[in-house]
């Protein structure tokens, strides 16, 4: 029932927020460059909905449409996890040479 | 049947280890292991679709991942002052992908007959969120990059223009809802999304930046959930409401680091309202040499470097770190007053000082710093201005009275480097620089810096 999904959806929705809030307000101010590199590639998780466009292949303008969005996300998924672990790399308790 | 389950189960490990990932990387010790998780979050998330019977061909989907692969892996290669510009950059190709997602589907149900009202109301949130943020953050990484001109462009009326055409957008939408043939109104919202992306950002300056990307990333965020509400797709809500509350929350710490509202951010146009309080009186500010400064940080005890965004600009991180090289060999006591909006995004500052190798106990939050600084023998400022202006301390009639600053003037002495007297972005006098305890040391950051350094290392050979 449609009505039944709606509030799964809402439900998860719900508690997905919460959990985002407690876990994000722990992270440390330090490092709130690469929390916006991580979440950005965790967020091209929107690549799950533009496979199955581009993979359908319904109509020609629909598996564009796909395709286009998978290359959009697959480039925030590999550039988003690469750069946060540069970054990351560098955060270090003492400077080699002090 | 089987293959179901699978993927739902692969969809339920991925949200999992999407929650770990993040909470991994609240302390920088546990941080990488935040990124295998995430990755490992993203690979089970990407094969449990791959094997989805709807899939009945991946000739095009290899195209597109190649091609996301050769883009995605240069841009993760660019140096960290271009971070901001990338985060934007990013943001819009979320926000692209959700806003071709919802069109496609739209197309798609309306051949099919299958969409209800609940779908094409999810679709048109999806489509407006996801275009809005597609041109609205390429319009703030154009700012970031220079291409576009970074002062904030504003005319009569702009406010009442950007919200009219959001909510025509949001009728249109309502239109679509109850008959959803219409296809030309979904063409319509459509438009308006792209083109309120762009008035959006249009009247945002330079130092607002840090909130305005923020913003955007939980926009980005939240056109993934309503992805997830179109697609009835868990993972996608999940996945997205953690982006979604993620930009969030920066996006309120710093609104609140510039004591100003989202509203104000938005639609207040910084730039417009200190263009008067720009002129003041022409006043005397002492100011020295390299030399001179090297003078007094050397003598020093104990040390505190304020960085801002002058210090990206010219790159001059790693002087940064040579002068505190320097001075802690000399067993001075050095650290670093972290302003949460110094910089272009959250947290820019100390990925700088980072690539820099500085170590990151010494990079100090605001509030703490502050405590230490009436004990604090010099500040240096080096390309930061309104987070130390005392007018927001003791100015009630200045724009940005009320913003919590990094106390320097409390310290014994000031030495600020700028390029030259003319105000910082916002146009403000910075009293500070009048001070009687207070250096200026004029020129690059880069190159001055690079003098200190140079005065500092012959000193300690002399004695």
């Amino acid at each position: 029932m449609p009505t039944l999904d709606l509030w799964s959806m809402a439900f998860v929705f719900l508690l997905a927020t919460f959990v985002g809030f407690q876990v994000i307000q722990n992270v440390s101010r330090l490092l709130h460059t690469p929390l916006m590199s991580l979440t950005n590639a965790i967020s091209a998780i929107a690549v799950v909905g533009s496979l199955l466009i581009a993979g359908e292949e319904k109509t020609v303008l629909s598996t564009v449409l796909g395709a286009v969005a998978v290359a959009a996300s697959v480039t925030n998924i590999v550039s988003g996890f690469l750069i946060t672990d540069r970054m990351l790399k560098m955060f270090r308790e003492r400077g080699p040479r002090s | 049947m089987i293959r179901v389950q699978l993927i739902q189960a692969s969809y339920l490990a991925a949200a999992a280890l999407f929650v770990l990932s993040l909470r991994w990387l609240s302390n920088p010790r546990t941080a990488r292991r935040g990124v295998v998780a995430g990755v490992s979050g993203m690979a089970a998330a990407v094969g449990g679709t791959l094997i989805d019977p709807q899939i009945v061909s991946y000739h095009w989907i290899a195209v597109a991942v190649a091609i996301g692969t050769l883009l995605g892996v240069p841009l993760s290669r660019v140096p960290l002052t271009a971070v901001p510009q990338r985060t934007a950059l990013s943001h819009s190709f979320g926000g692209l992908a959700a806003g071709l997602v919802g069109t496609a589907k739209y197309m798609l149900w309306l051949q099919d007959g299958q969409l209800t009202a609940f779908r094409t109301a999810a679709i048109a949130v999806e489509v407006i969120l996801g275009y809005l943020t597609f041109t609205g953050s390429l319009m703030a990484a154009g700012k970031l990059q220079e291409i576009i001109p970074t002062r904030p462009i504003t005319y009569k009326g702009q406010n009442f223009i950007n919200l009219s055409l959001l909510a025509i957008a949001v009728l249109a939408s309502v239109v679509v809802v109850i008959h959803p043939q219409m296809w030309q109104l979904f063409l319509l919202v459509i438009v308006l999304s792209l083109v309120f992306g762009v008035l959006l950002i249009m009247p945002i300056g330079g130092a607002d930046m840090p909130t305005v990307i923020s913003l955007l990333n939980s926009y980005a965020g939240l056109s993934a959930v309503a992805m997830g509400f179109v697609l009835d797709n868990k993972l996608l809500i999940t996945a997205g409401a953690l982006d979604g509350s993620s930009g969030f929350i920066l996006s309120v710490i710093m609104s609140k680091a510039m004591n100003r509202s989202f509203t104000n951010v938005l639609f207040g146009a910084f730039g417009q309202v200190h263009a008067s309080a720009a002129a003041a009186e022409a006043r005397s500010v002492k100011s020295g040499t390299p030399q001179d400064a090297a003078d007094l940080l050397g003598n020093a005890s104990r040390v505190v470097i304020v960085p801002g965004y002058g210090m990206a600009v010219s790159q001059a991180q790693h002087r940064v770190k040579e002068i505190y090289d320097q001075l802690v060999k000399r067993g001075i006591e050095v650290k670093f007053a972290i302003h949460p909006v110094a910089g272009r995004m959250p947290g820019h500052m100390n990925v700088l000082l980072a690539e820099a190798e500085v170590p990151y106990e010494a990079l100090i939050e605001m509030d703490d710093i502050n405590r230490d600084l009436p004990q604090t023998d010099v500040v240096l400022v080096v390309g930061a201005n309104d987070v130390v202006n005392p007018a927001a301390r003791n100015d009630p009639k200045s724009p940005i009275y009320g913003m919590p600053i990094i106390d320097a003037d409390r310290a014994k002495f000031v030495i600020a480097n700028k390029r030259s007297m003319n105000p910082g972005f916002a146009g403000i006098d910075n009293d500070l620089y009048y001070a009687d305890n207070t250096l200026m040391v004029f020129g690059d950051a880069k190159t001055v810096l690079g003098e200190i350094v140079k005065a500092l290392a012959g000193d300690g050979a002399g004695h």
